[in-house]
């Protein structure tokens, strides 16, 4: 073969190769939804759409039910959500906007060093530290206060819903706060100073120009920070407390997906409890890869937009 | 905008400013929290025993982690072998070949999704996978799932800082007869050397801490890791096996265990992040 | 860069080389799972032994449900019980089962200023909390029997087991012989179904939550307990006496057990006659199968139980288990004899 053409084999044996890599990456999703689909099969055949509506949860009658499962899914990402995203975008406001730059760039740095902490370190600090604080001195003034509301009520602790949603909090915070920064720091300074320039206070300026400038990218931000907090285990697992019931108290212990998951999947050795623990992961999977999918086009809608108006 | 009065918008501004700052020191106070915690409880836990001895039962004295330390650097290890390659070689393909094709589209959006899932989802995964099939845990399978969630970290790092290699490199290498893959590996590969590293070192750092997807690998074991085809200790499953029991020499054990993985997952974190701001910038 | 690439491949490669060639080398593995109520002296025997011989015993306190399916899918050597299995269950699945070590389950509490063994609880009362009958410590029935304790206006938070439990089937089993309307609600039974409460895994989980929440009650193997301090319960036994958990009411309610005429084995300890007995004693059993697959691992396993029996008495006694009679230690031997073959041929000589 002439040096030409064996050059040319190499080349291609180079490209196939590295892109037979690159499609491990699709081999693997798909593998996953294959996995999760084989083996949830005997529990979707068994309970049908029931359930995910069905808060039983008996696995010694072979009963399962998904329902309290995604309830504490759902109810312990939007306390983290409501407390986090409001909190994210001042942080980041003032990150961008009005720290001297120095502090900006301490704060940033700490904000980053706080997304780097493991899961399993907020575990052991949330229950170890922050559920004794919450069972002490938190839930007693909240229920002192505000416990006409059912949310509440109950004996105070220290584990359970609330604090699990405040350590997810804790946990989403720095991730949605780097990105906004991001998109903040991207919005075209001669807006901002336009803005200036008419006499608009930094507060003006951010709200009307600099957040409208970047909503999308904010809101992409707060998608995937959503999709983060569905699935998250460690941290949830350690104080959430465990429960199969769906309780209106927030004091009260609950479970979400991942931690039932991590509870109870190695334990599992009867062949429905344990498909119906894989119909669970199916579920949180296919919920992570909706927020996943919803945040991308947004985004990519976003730059498409973007690229039209200039 | 409604026309408002000076002194109403000034007041506006002034409170938001006001607001702001402990709302900025609440990330602060809580990461040095944590951190402080982290160090007082732990600190304790780490002397020689803990390094060198095996675990033993609750309210016995002595005994350490040695077995989960040795574990958890042997599975690291492993998966870091198994997922560099492919993600390095997968990245070169997005850089290199993949600009406008759409397997690299593909590729892309996958691999954000890949790195979204639940780290649990990827345990259950493998579990499905190795350990329903081989019929027990395994130290391997916990490496595999490892290696699945370095994987897409690698690949991305890889592409960025490739795409970060002026075309100029490129052209030059090939100008000079030197075919493709050579030009990749010797020339492209030694420019972008350091952010290379550092992406792995990233993708290290991330997976050191994880435990959720060695709970249904790995498992975990009172004993040395004798081979990597039984349960295999390591740190993090035996934090929560230890932060879960009632037994305070093993709460203790926990912290020690704690303060290790975080030193060395911060250690790497901020030694790679700030390599890597230092590569960006001179690029 | 081929420098990083080649010690990384050496690594590597040791790794994988060292797995291959070192299981040729590897000490004997017994495994082992079920319940958590001998946690606390199985782990101490697992280690001397280990110690001693060498042979590493691995055992998962995953509870008594756990260790029963386990056994039956044969995905680990012995499983560990203590809820006993009836004979013709026993026989349907292949298995002997045999007493390893009894105990005593205590219900704990964690109520500000009540100490160790310093709540009085009669038997109605002890159930009516479970039952979620009596929700505050301050109630009048349990005033009633504790008119020196100043218990506090904190509502009751209980903890039960999450997981099947025979530490569960014990407790409820006691429940359930002394109070009709627990009879009626709940039964006795691995798994009951809890009128209220939360749940734990394992002892040392329920252990962990007493530890932690204030103004709760749970129930445990004595041992958990004693090792963390917990304050476990004054209780009223059969003969009407006000008793403490300690190792000779365990070994006075223990004594009661007629074991040659027990089918398998099959006992149960609860609410036993006799002024000082314990009235929440049991045993826990090992679960193993008459036909043994592989001759080695029968014969290891057996060594490991000959060991136990001849050699940790004292350590069960030290940590306030009652190690089971020598004469039922001499049936049990001559069981393990009679039934448990592998390729034919009797592994236990």
């Amino acid at each position: 073969m002439s040096k030409a053409a064996s050059q040319s084999r190499a080349d291609w044996t180079f490209k196939v190769i590295t892109a037979a890599c690159a499609l491990v990456v699709i081999v693997l999703m798909g593998g996953i939804l294959v996995e999760l689909l084989r083996n949830s099969g005997m529990s979707i055949r068994q309970f049908g759409f029931g359930f995910l509506t069905s808060t039983e949860w008996n696995p010694y009658a072979g009963e399962f039910g998904a329902a309290s499962s995604i309830f504490g899914t759902v109810v312990s990402t939007a306390i983290a959500m409501l407390l986090a995203v409001p909190l994210s975008l001042i942080i980041a406001i003032y990150l961008v906007e009005v720290a001297h730059p120095k502090a900006s760039r301490i704060i940033g740095g700490g904000i980053e060093l706080l997304a780097a902490v493991p899961s399993i370190i907020y575990g052991m600090w949330g229950l170890f530290v922050f559920a004794a604080l919450m069972q002490e001195h938190v839930q007693p003034w909240l229920g002192k206060y505000f416990g006409f509301l059912p949310l509440f009520q109950g004996p105070p602790m220290g584990i359970g819903m609330l604090t699990a949603g405040l350590i997810l909090t804790l946990m989403v915070l720095p991730f949605i706060t780097a990105v906004t920064r991001d998109v903040l720091q991207m919005v075209p300074p001669v807006l901002k100073e336009s803005a200036h320039g008419v006499g608009a206070t930094m507060w003006e300026a951010t709200r009307h120009i600099a957040l409208k400038y970047g909503r999308r990218g904010i809101v992409g931000a707060v998608f995937l920070g959503f999709g983060r907090a569905l699935g998250e285990t460690m941290a949830v697992t350690f104080v959430i407390g465990n429960s199969h019931r769906i309780s209106s108290s927030l004091f009260d212990a609950g479970n979400t997906i991942a931690s039932s998951l991590a509870n109870e999947f190695n334990e599992a050795s009867e062949p429905i409890y344990l498909s119906s623990l894989f119909e669970l992961a199916l579920v949180l999977f296919l919920l992570t890869l909706l927020f996943q999918t919803a945040a991308h086009f947004w985004v990519s809608r976003m730059q498409r937009q973007e690229a039209g108006d200039r | 905008m409604r026309p408002r009065s000076h002194t109403a918008r000034r007041l506006a501004d002034r409170s938001a400013r006001i607001v702001m700052v402990p709302a900025a020191l609440i990330g602060l106070t809580v990461l040095a929290w944590i951190l402080w915690e982290v160090i007082a409880r732990g600190a304790g836990a780490l002397n020689a025993s803990f390094f060198t001895e095996l675990p033993t039962p609750p309210g016995m004295e002595g005994g350490g982690l040695a077995n989960a330390i040795v574990g958890t650097l042997l599975m690291t290890v492993l998966a870091t072998v198994i997922g560099t390659p492919v993600g390095l070689l997968a990245g070169i393909y997005l850089a290199e070949f993949g600009t406008t094709s759409r397997l690299a589209t593909a590729v892309r959006f996958t691999t954000n999704l890949l790195m979204g899932t639940p780290s649990i989802i990827i345990g259950i995964f493998v579990y499905a996978l190795i350990v329903l099939r081989t019929g027990h845990f395994s130290g391997w399978a916990g490496a595999v799932s490892l290696a699945i969630l370095m994987l897409p970290v690698v690949l991305r790092t890889t592409e960025d800082m490739l795409n970060l290699v002026p075309d100029e490199l490129r052209e030059s290498a090939l100008a000079l007869g030197a075919p493709r893959w050579r030009a990749t590996v010797t020339v492209i590969f030694r420019a972008a050397k350091t952010g290379l590293v550092t992406g792995i070192l990233l993708a290290v750092a991330r997976v050191s801490g994880e435990t959720a997807p060695l709970l249904f690998t790995a498992l975990n074991s009172f004993y040395w890791p004798e081979t990597i085809n039984e349960p295999t200790a390591n740190l993090t499953v035996t934090i929560f096996n230890y932060a879960m029991s009632p037994y305070a020499d093993w709460q203790q054990k926990a912290w020690g265990a704690s303060l290790l993985i975080t030193v060395g997952v911060l250690f790497v974190a901020v030694l790679s992040r700030f390599v890597l701001k230092e590569r960006k910038s001179r690029a | 860069m081929r420098g990083v690439r080649k010690s990384v491949l050496a690594i590597a490669a040791l790794a994988l080389v060292g797995s291959l060639v070192v299981p040729a080398m590897a000490a004997k593995t017994l495994n082992g799972a079920g319940a958590t109520f001998p946690e606390p002296i199985y782990s101490v025997w697992m280690h001397k032994y280990n110690e001693l011989k060498g042979v590493r015993v691995n055992y998962q306190g995953i509870g008594s449900s756990g260790g029963q399916r386990q056994i039956k899918a044969k995905t680990v050597d012995f499983g560990g019980s203590d809820a006993p299995m009836k004979g013709p269950d026993l026989r349907e699945a292949g298995l002997i089962q045999f007493p390893m070590v009894i105990g005593g389950v205590v219900p704990i509490v964690n109520v500000q200023g009540v100490g160790p063994g310093e709540l009085k609880l009669t038997n109605e009362a002890l159930a009516a909390i479970f039952a979620g009958e009596i929700t505050f410590w301050d109630d009048e029935a349990i005033k009633a029997t504790n008119p020196d304790l100043a218990l506090p206006n904190e509502p009751i938070t209980v903890v039960h087991r999450a997981d099947g439990s025979g530490t569960t089937w014990i407790f409820t089993n006691f429940l359930d012989k002394v109070s009709a309307s627990w009879h009626e609600k709940a039964g006795f039974g691995k798994v009951v179904p809890w009128p209220v409460g939360v749940g734990a895994k394992g002892n040392p989980g329920v252990a962990a939550y007493v530890q932690r929440v204030n103004g709760s009650v749970g129930y445990v193997e004595f041992a958990f307990a004693k090792q963390n301090d917990l304050s476990y319960v004054t209780l009223k036994n059969h003969a009407g006496e006000w008793v403490q958990p300690t190792i000779e009411s365990f070994q006075e309610a223990a004594a009661n057990a007629d074991w040659v005429n027990s089918d398998s084995y099959y006992l149960v300890l609860t609410d036993q006659p006799g002024d000082g007995s314990w009235p929440i004693a049991g045993a826990t059993f090992i679960l193993i199968h008459k036909d043994q697959p592989d001759a080695a691992t029968a014969k290891a396993m057996f060594e490991f139980f000959d060991w136990c029996y001849d050699h940790g008495d004292e350590m069960a006694m030290a940590k306030d288990y009652v190690p089971v009679p020598d004469n039922v230690v001499g049936m049990v031997r001559a069981t393990w004899g009679l039934e448990v073959t592998s390729g034919g041929k009797a592994v236990y000589k």
